[in-house]
Order: C-alpha cells, then sequence, then structure tokens
C-alpha cells in the first residue's frame, strides 16, 4: 500500500471528489495561490481553476454563511478555516444556519457542506490559537463531528464527509500534517463516519483517544507493555455520531476504561463518554473512568508551561496504572 | 469624500516637528528595526517559537500616530505588535523575554509575541484574531466617551483586517455615537500571502466609513513626518467630539508574513524597490542630514546606543529563567 502524509491524503481525497462532481468546491482563506496555508490545498488551483478553489478574504463569517447558503441550492462546498481558531467567527453559520436547517424546515433543505482546517494545539502558538472545538461541535443536533488519526482515515472520512448530505464539521491537527501512513488506492475507498476503530489490541484498559492523542495513546502503550500493561487503544476517528458500541464492547473485555483528549476537562468529549459507559455498562466497570485531558487553562505560551498544559503520553501511563491500581 | 477636509477642525495647527521630535522619531524608529531584526535572529536560532510577525517596514506608523497621542490615550492592535508596545513604554528587555517565553517577559511568558499588554502604557494587546481588535478599540473609545474625558483610542488594523464583518458593526456604532476612535489601517499591500486587489472590492480602503459618514484619509507611512501630522489632526478631530476617523496608512512589510512565510507571492525586485526608494529610516535619515539636523558621527553614536539595548534585551531574554510551573494556573481569574 502507498503511504501518504496526512496532508497529501487530505488533498487527495478533495481532488477526487472534486473530480467526481462539479458541485464539489473550496473556498476559504490562502487555499488557492498560496496553497493552503499549511499546503494541504497543493495543486487544486492548478487542476481546478480559481471557480472551484476560491481565495477568499479575511472573513470567516461571510464565508461560512456563502458556503451554507450555497450548500442548501445543492452545491457541496468544502470550507477551509485556516485554523477552527477563526471558525469562532463564523460558528453562528455552522450552528444556526448549516446544523439546524434541515429540521426547522421539517425535512425539506439540506444543507450538504464541510466545514475543515486544523484544530486543537499546534507549536507555541497560545491561548488564541491553541483550542480544541470538538466539544463545541459535538455538542450540536445536526452536525457530525469527524477528528481523523491516520492518513488512511483522513482521506476515506473527508471524502465520506464530502459525499455526506448533512453538514460535516472535520477537524484536522496541525501536527499531523507531516506524519506519513498507508492510504489504499482507489477513488471508492471511503471510511465510515461513526466508527470507531481499535488501532491496538489490549486484554488489560480500554483507552479512548482521537486525532494526536491516538499517536500519544500508542506511545504509552508500548511503555505499558513493558511493564506488563497491555492497553487497548481506541480511535473514535467520529466524535458525533459517537461510537459508543466499539467503546463498550471493548470495555467488556478490559472492565477498565482512560479517555484522552487534548481539549479541555469541563463537559468535553471524556466526561460524556464517562456517562454512557455510566448509563450502558455500569456494572462492567471495575475501576472508575478515568481522563486525561489538556489542563483547565488557556493555552500558555511558554515552552515548560505548554508542556505542563498539553496531557502527554505519561499522563496517559499514569492514569492506566491506577485504573489498574497499580499507581 | 472628505480626504482632506479635515484640515479645519484641526484647532490653531500643530507647530512643524523640531530637530529633537525628528531625532526622537529616529531614534525610535530604529530601535524597532534593530530590535526586530535581532528577534529574527532568535526565532532562526529556536529561541523564540509559535508565530512571529516582525513589524520591519511599517517603523514609520506607531512612531509618527505615537507622536501625536499624548498621556491615557489608548492604544490596540493585532499579533504585530512589538513595536506599538515599546512605543507605549515597555522596556525591551520585558519585550524581547516575552518573545522567549520567559518569566521576565511582559506577560511572564504566558502571551508571546502575539499577546502582549501594558496596562500602564495604556497599551491593550496584541490580539490573535483578525479584526477583533477594532471593536475593541471601538470599545476604549466608547469608556473614554462615557466618562466625558477627551482621551482618544487608536485601533490598528492591518489591510486585510479591513474586511472582517465586525470592522464595519464598529465602524457604524463608533460613528452613530460619535466615539472617539482613530481606526488607522496599516496597508502593508497583503494580508498573508493575499495582495489587496486580490481581497478587497474597492482598494481605497481610507474610505471604508463612508457609508457611515466617517471621514478618511489616505497616508505616506512610509513618512514619519506626515504620518505625525495626519495623526495631530485626526487626535484633534476625535477631542474635539467630532466623532471616530480613519487613517490608511500606506506601507509595506519587508519581511514574510510571520517567521514561517517564505513570502513567495511577490518578487525580490518588488521587496528590493520599497526598501530602496521608500525606506522610512533612510527618508528621515536623509530629512535629517538635508536640514543639517545630524551628522554621520551622531549616527553612528545612535547606532550604538540602539545596539547596545537591543544586545542587552537579546542578552536579558534568554537568561531571565522559564515561569514557575506554578504560573500554569494563575491568572485566570482575579482573586
Ligand atoms: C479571524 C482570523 N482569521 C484568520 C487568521 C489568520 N491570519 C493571521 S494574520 C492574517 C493576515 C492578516 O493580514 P492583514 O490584516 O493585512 O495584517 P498584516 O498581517 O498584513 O499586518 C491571517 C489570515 C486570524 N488570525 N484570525
Ligand atoms: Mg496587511
Amino acid at each position: 500500500m502507498p503511504v501518504q502524509t496526512v496532508r497529501e491524503a487530505l488533498r487527495d481525497a478533495m481532488a477526487e471528489e472534486m473530480r467526481a462532481s462539479p458541485d464539489v468546491f473550496l473556498m476559504g482563506e490562502e487555499v488557492a495561490e498560496y496553497q493552503g496555508a499549511y499546503k494541504v490545498s497543493q495543486g487544486l488551483l492548478q487542476e481546478f481553476g480559481p471557480k472551484r478553489v476560491i481565495d477568499t478574504p479575511i472573513t470567516e463569517m461571510g464565508f461560512a454563511g456563502i458556503g451554507s447558503g450555497a450548500a442548501m441550492l445543492g452545491l457541496r462546498p468544502i470550507v477551509e478555516f485556516m485554523t477552527f481558531n477563526f471558525a469562532m467567527q463564523a460558528i453562528d453559520h455552522i450552528l444556526n444556519s448549516a446544523a439546524k436547517t434541515l429540521y426547522m424546515s421539517g425535512g425539506e433543505i439540506k444543507c450538504p457542506i464541510v466545514f475543515r482546517g486544523p484544530n486543537g494545539a499546534a507549536s507555541r502558538v497560545a491561548a488564541q490559537h491553541s483550542q480544541c472545538y470538538a466539544s463545541w461541535y459535538g455538542h450540536v443536533p445536526g452536525l457530525k463531528v469527524v477528528s481523523p488519526y491516520s492518513a488512511a482515515d483522513a482521506k476515506g472520512l473527508l471524502k465520506s464527509a464530502i459525499r455526506d448530505p448533512n453538514p460535516v464539521v472535520f477537524l484536522e491537527n496541525e501536527l499531523l500534517y507531516g506524519q506519513s501512513s498507508e492510504v489504499p488506492e482507489g477513488a471508492d475507498v471511503t471510511v465510515p463516519i461513526g466508527k470507531a476503530s481499535i488501532v491496538r489490541q489490549g486484554r488489560d484498559v480500554t483507552v479512548v483517544a482521537f486525532s494526536i492523542m491516538v499517536g500519544k495513546a500508542l506511545q504509552a502503550a508500548e511503555k505499558l507493555a513493558a511493564d506488563g500493561i497491555e492497553i487497548e487503544v481506541i480511535d473514535l476517528r467520529t466524535i458525533r455520531p459517537l461510537d459508543t458500541e466499539t467503546v463498550i464492547a471493548s470495555l467488556k473485555r478490559t472492565n477498565r476504561l482512560v479517555c484522552c483528549e487534548e481539549g479541555w476537562p469541563f463537559a468535553g468529549i471524556s466526561a460524556e463518554i464517562a456517562m454512557v459507559v455510566m448509563e450502558q455498562a455500569f456494572d462492567d466497570l471495575d475501576a472508575p473512568v478515568m481522563r486525561v485531558t489538556g489542563k483547565d487553562v488557556p493555552l500558555p505560551y511558554a515552552a515548560n508551561l505548554e508542556k505542563l498544559a498539553l496531557p502527554q503520553i505519561d499522563d496517559i501511563v499514569t492514569a492506566v496504572k491506577a485504573v489498574c491500581n497499580k499507581g | 469624500m472628505a480626504v482632506a477636509a479635515k484640515k479645519k477642525d484641526k484647532p490653531g495647527g500643530t507647530p512643524e516637528p523640531t530637530r529633537d521630535d525628528l531625532l526622537g522619531y529616529y531614534r525610535q524608529m530604529l530601535l524597532l528595526r534593530r530590535f526586530e531584526e535581532k528577534a529574527g535572529q532568535m526565532y532562526g536560532m529556536g529561541l523564540i517559537g509559535g508565530f512571529c510577525h516582525l513589524y520591519i517596514g511599517q517603523e514609520a506608523v506607531a512612531t509618527g500616530i505615537h507622536a501625536a497621542l499624548g498621556q491615557g490615550d489608548s492604544v490596540i492592535t493585532g499579533y504585530r505588535c512589538h513595536a506599538h508596545l515599546i512605543l507605549a513604554g515597555s522596556d525591551p528587555k520585558a519585550v524581547m523575554a516575552e518573545l522567549t517565553g520567559r518569566a521576565g517577559g511582559v506577560s511572564k511568558g504566558k502571551g508571546g509575541s502575539m499577546h502582549m499588554f501594558s496596562e500602564k502604557g495604556h497599551f491593550f494587546g496584541g490580539h490573535g484574531i483578525v479584526g477583533a481588535q477594532v471593536a475593541l478599540g471601538a470599545g476604549l473609545a466608547f469608556a473614554n466617551w462615557y466618562r466625558g474625558n477627551d482621551r482618544v483610542a487608536v485601533a490598528y488594523f492591518g489591510d486585510g483586517a479591513s474586511n472582517q464583518g465586525q470592522v464595519f458593526e464598529s465602524f457604524n456604532m463608533a460613528a452613530l455615537w460619535k466615539l472617539p476612535a482613530i481606526f488607522v489601517i496599516e496597508n502593508n499591500q497583503y494580508a498573508m500571502g493575499t495582495s489587496t486587489a486580490r481581497h478587497a472590492a474597492i482598494r481605497e480602503l481610507y474610505r471604508r466609513g463612508e457609508a457611515f459618514g466617517m471621514d478618511g484619509r489616505q497616508v505616506d507611512g512610509m513618512d514619519v513626518i506626515a504620518v505625525r501630522a495626519a495623526a495631530e489632526d485626526a487626535v484633534a478631530h476625535c477631542r474635539s467630539g467630532a466623532g471616530p476617523i480613519v487613517l490608511e496608512m500606506m506601507t509595506y512589510r519587508y519581511r514574510g508574513h510571520s517567521m514561517s512565510d517564505p513570502a513567495k507571492y511577490r518578487s525580490k525586485e518588488e521587496v528590493a524597490r520599497v526598501r530602496a526608494e521608500r525606506d522610512p529610516i533612510e527618508r528621515l535619515r536623509d530629512h535629517l542630514v538635508e536640514n543639517k539636523f545630524a551628522d554621520d558621527e551622531l549616527f553612528k553614536e545612535i547606532d550604538k546606543e540602539i545596539k547596545a539595548i537591543v544586545n542587552e534585551a537579546a542578552e536579558f531574554a534568554q537568561n531571565s529563567p522559564e515561569p514557575d510551573p506554578s504560573e500554569l494556573y494563575t491568572d485566570i481569574h482575579v482573586n
């Protein structure tokens, strides 16, 4: 299988879907001539021209609304936010226009749009440029929310998102763009939205993660294996709809659960998973669920503080040992 | 529209800048230039991380505006903020230490290059979200208006930022309520890689307030004397209660958008031409020489003086310790 970076996989997903349907177009800041602020749209302007790969002014609310309106008339916009921090300017359209229109129209008006871009912390970019929006968007009925880790999932899920008749928020991660992994060939290969994947099997503890935290969980797994603890790592891949089935099936085997996310703990994805587990699998728990999250602070710039604020591999190791009573 | 009409609002007329004034601006601009060059070097050495946006080329704008402001006037800008903060009176050492993320930094290392403030200097940031500072700046003007003092607020923003929706919302309210706000558009011709021709339907950005009856002027932002004159007028206009005003400063950034931008969207010749023909520091230097206000010896002395300040700042920024880990949890709420 060919190996690709997440960046290339995302680009190929867009290119293939744009070839397949003339209704698909990409717009956002610096997506065309600059080839993407993070070079994700490399080559797309050259192949598809300026009508389908559109540089916008810095006007997130405006172009998120224009995209949503175009989607209501049947186009399939991919709206890139330079990062999701800037989608805060546009969140009203994502929620009030894109997510709710189908419901408000009694099922008449669809809004098939993808909002995508990097989410979460990058490197030393401080408080206003480093937020994880998984739980913000995950909160909203009417949205689908996807956050892949591997290149294959990035490609397959983005293709599914573009084909999906619903608004999809697609949360990428800048630090993952350059990471490579195997990606199956073929324009027909997609990954379904709403399905988690077990990326490492283990009998002792279920560790749930998404996006960049999957990599950290896998590294924690290596360390823990050296201590004789085998963790099962689940990559959620989709935040909404959440694949609780896969999580609970794993928990029934391991009876212990640790949830990881980069975002803040309060009302986070981990909190949601813990609640679902209480509701649906309380009797399968041998220990309280633990979570490994970003600290409950705005992200600091200083290198040492940034490291302390973000969840690290060793935090996962510690949490896993704690649920095993081996702290 | 009323590009020149505002002159008449000026009570009296501002005196020409004196030799001392001009030498002061020269020193300030040179300090900003050398400070940023040093920051660029330190970024290259890995001592500064994240996004770092340099002000090189645009020095005359903040310097000329600063010259027209008085005690208690407020200033706010975006992420390209090192210069504005230094002019507001912050110690270059503490500014550089913020860039290196150290305890001695103006924000204790927590804010970094994009987020620096000075309550004492009435400098309110240092904002990373493009356009946000415009509404905040109108809010600073609102506070002055509310208190009934004669202070003004300056909100700096870029040509790219001038397209954000909240800019127009703020313009409308500022004009409606006659807030003492000076909206300074630092038109450096590019928003990251997008030239004004590709992002603005009408490129005369000083006209952006017309729909709200707001006056605007376009100014050569590479000429500190012209900037100061326009700023004096604007300040007088605001202090007189005539409401907000737009100043479009025609300027240019020599470096990439940030340290991570290779700036392939423009030619080397374009940059070289601006440097050769319009450089604000060279222009003031020529003016000083023509008027026999300074000679080579004095320039050398100033060079030395500035070099010492910048070196001291760099030294301090590298030797200041990292913030204490306990700082992670401080400053989240006022206790
Ligand atoms: C709301 C928002 N959108 C996008 C960005 C990313 N961004 C940072 S600076 C910038 C370009 C701004 O250009 P301009 O306003 O002309 O200011 P300049 O950098 O030239 O000083 C962009 C797109 C951001 N920080 N905030
Ligand atoms: Mg600009």
